[in-house]
């Protein structure tokens, strides 16, 4: 199933949430990535029929998802909140779910949802007695328990511990195998990396890039970066720099030099040859903003 | 009417410390009405009077609010109301579910101890005790509609619904004529005045006004709130 975004808009007052995205989601494993705020939620809650589009369309295999509960029928969702019953106990939550969706066998597919998350020893005790990791595979087998096409999960690995989140991941890496469309965020480029096919990155409300693994990691490295190089002689390595069109801007300071460099790869070759031919021994080369953040905030300029 | 959804709400209502709030007020009314025959003033005019001011004045808006907004705000405050949205059941089902547990909580935790308050006092004089317990029914539904309504369009039913019951059901109902021909208990009123006999019950609004306005304003806020709830948003922390 394909869940498809045109020029999808929304804002809350006169704040842009999601601004004019356009995306389809098919079978596999998509990664929602994108720094905290971006509009990830929103996204997930305006495929998941729990948010109207201020502008544009949502639907499901054609139907619009608004205000539309039968594509509940295919779609199961793990919210980011809590949303579980404190006083029942894991089997009622999971249960309660595959009554609701009218299976024909609602305890054995509560069952097998519960063994598929691992969750069939602590099930008989209350949800409120769960830990994070434990709430979070209990909605985890809430959405699948009546095995839907479509799973869309909200910042997943959230609170889990590195087994259960290895656990989750090699689930989710199952179920997109076997042809299911499923779409989960989270703001952690290595686990977005670790299980999704396909990245949509979104930055302040915009697409900002799309494509699998390699074609983000590039568009993440040939981006421009900041070194902060300390040498033997700053000013002499300084113009030498300059020649070489791969350093866009050279900043002299009191603590070394600071390089823009425009073409990640030939700079990386160009600084060590320079060096040696100039003379200079350098002391401390570290890039200056090798955060995501900083690679986000490029992409924003890069797709304005 | 949906038998998960149901039992969800009733044990999310019911259980441990909630059930305590909605026993308060009705065990308050039993133990006035003992009170009184204890000191031997259980006589008719009493009974009407604290039927009116207590029963149908107070316990009934309170409980009316408590067992209303009660079935949804709760979940809709903590999220997880996704539980049952996020499921292929149409929203006004959902709605109409709960309605239903509000009201037959009303019917157990008002309606019932009216009718045994009143018994206590004047046993089944002048069909006193039937009259007020079927006022205190239809009234019990009617707020059980009203605050249903009122939890899913606001944040703030219950402190909206406090100033409500208090306000407008309470001092402006009293006070304003005007005004008590569009408030439930009144009209609760009304209906108790039309099983009984008793010369001490008069009444303000007809039973021709009374009777329609109950089933407008339960069917129109219950159909309203399954209609709102059809436009559920998450919001997310903005």
């Amino acid at each position: 199933m394909k869940i498809e975004l045109a020029q999808v808009s929304r804002w809350y007052g006169n704040v842009v949430a999601v601004n004019d995205v356009t995306m389809t989601i098919g079978p596999g494993v998509t990664g929602l990535l994108g720094p905290n705020g971006a509009g990830k939620s929103t996204l997930l809650h305006l495929m998941a029929g729990f948010l109207a589009p201020s502008g544009g369309t949502v639907t499901l295999d054609g139907q619009n998802v608004w205000k539309n509960h039968h594509i509940y029928r295919n779609i199961g969702l793990v919210p980011e909140r809590e949303g579980v019953y404190g006083f029942l106990t894991g089997w009622q939550f999971v249960l309660s779910a595959a009554k609701l969706h009218g299976l024909p066998d609602p305890a054995e597919a509560a069952r097998k949802a519960l063994a598929t998350v691992e969750m069939e020893t602590p099930k008989d005790r209350r949800v409120e007695t769960y830990s994070k990791g434990m709430r979070q595979r209990v909605k985890v087998a809430a959405a699948l328990v009546h095995d839907p096409d479509v799973l869309l999960l909200d910042e997943p690995f959230n609170g889990m511990d590195p087994r259960q989140r290895m656990h989750l991941m090699d689930l989710i890496r199952a179920m997109g195998t076997a042809g299911k469309t499923i779409l989960f965020s989270s703001h952690i480029l290595e686990e977005v990396e670790r299980v999704a096919q396909q990245i949509e990155v979104v930055v302040a409300g915009r697409h900002a890039a799309s494509g699998n693994f390699r074609e983000i990691r590039r568009l993440m490295t040939d981006r421009p970066h900041l070194f902060k190089i300390r040498s033997s002689d700053d000013r002499k390595l300084a113009a030498a720099l300059i020649l070489d069109d791969s350093a866009g801007g050279v900043t002299l300071g009191p603590d070394g030099l600071e390089v823009q460099a425009t073409e990640f790869r030939r700079f990386a070759r160009l600084l060590p040859r320079v060096a040696r031919a100039e003379g200079v021994h350098l002391h401390e080369v570290s890039p200056a903003d090798e955060d995501l953040e900083s690679v986000f905030s490029y992409l924003i300029t890069r797709s304005t | 009417m949906n038998t998960v959804v149901a039992g969800i709400t009733y044990r999310a209502l019911l259980g441990r410390r909630r059930i305590v709030l909605l026993l308060l007020l009705p065990l308050a009314l039993i133990g006035l009405a003992v009170l009184l025959r204890i000191v031997g003033s259980a006589d008719q005019r009493t009974a009407v009077l604290l039927m009116e001011k207590f029963a149908i004045g107070t316990m009934l808006p309170l409980l009316g609010l408590i067992a209303g907004t009660g079935v949804i705000a709760p979940e809709i405050d903590d999220g997880t109301v996704i539980h049952l949205l996020s499921k292929p059941i149409s929203r006004p089902a959902i709605t109409r579910t709960k309605f239903l547990v509000a009201a037959s909580l009303l019917a157990l935790f008002a309606a019932v101890p009216t009718y045994v308050a009143a018994w206590l006092l004047v046993g089944n004089e002048d069909g006193l005790a039937p009259g007020f317990a079927l006022g205190a029914l239809v009234g019990g539904i009617a707020y059980a509609a009203v605050f249903l309504l009122l939890g899913v369009v606001t944040r703030h039913a219950v402190t909206i619904g406090i100033i409500y019951a208090l306000v407008w059901e309470s001092v402006v109902g009293g006070f304003v004529p005007g005004a008590q021909k569009f408030s439930i208990q009144y009209w609760a009123q009304t209906v108790a005045d039309q099983i009984s006999d008793s010369p001490f019950l008069t009444t303000q609004v007809t039973f021709g006004f009374a009777a329609p306005a109950l089933v407008v304003v339960t069917v129109g806020a219950v159909l309203w709130a399954g209609h709102r709830l059809r436009g559920f948003s998450l919001t997310g922390d903005e």
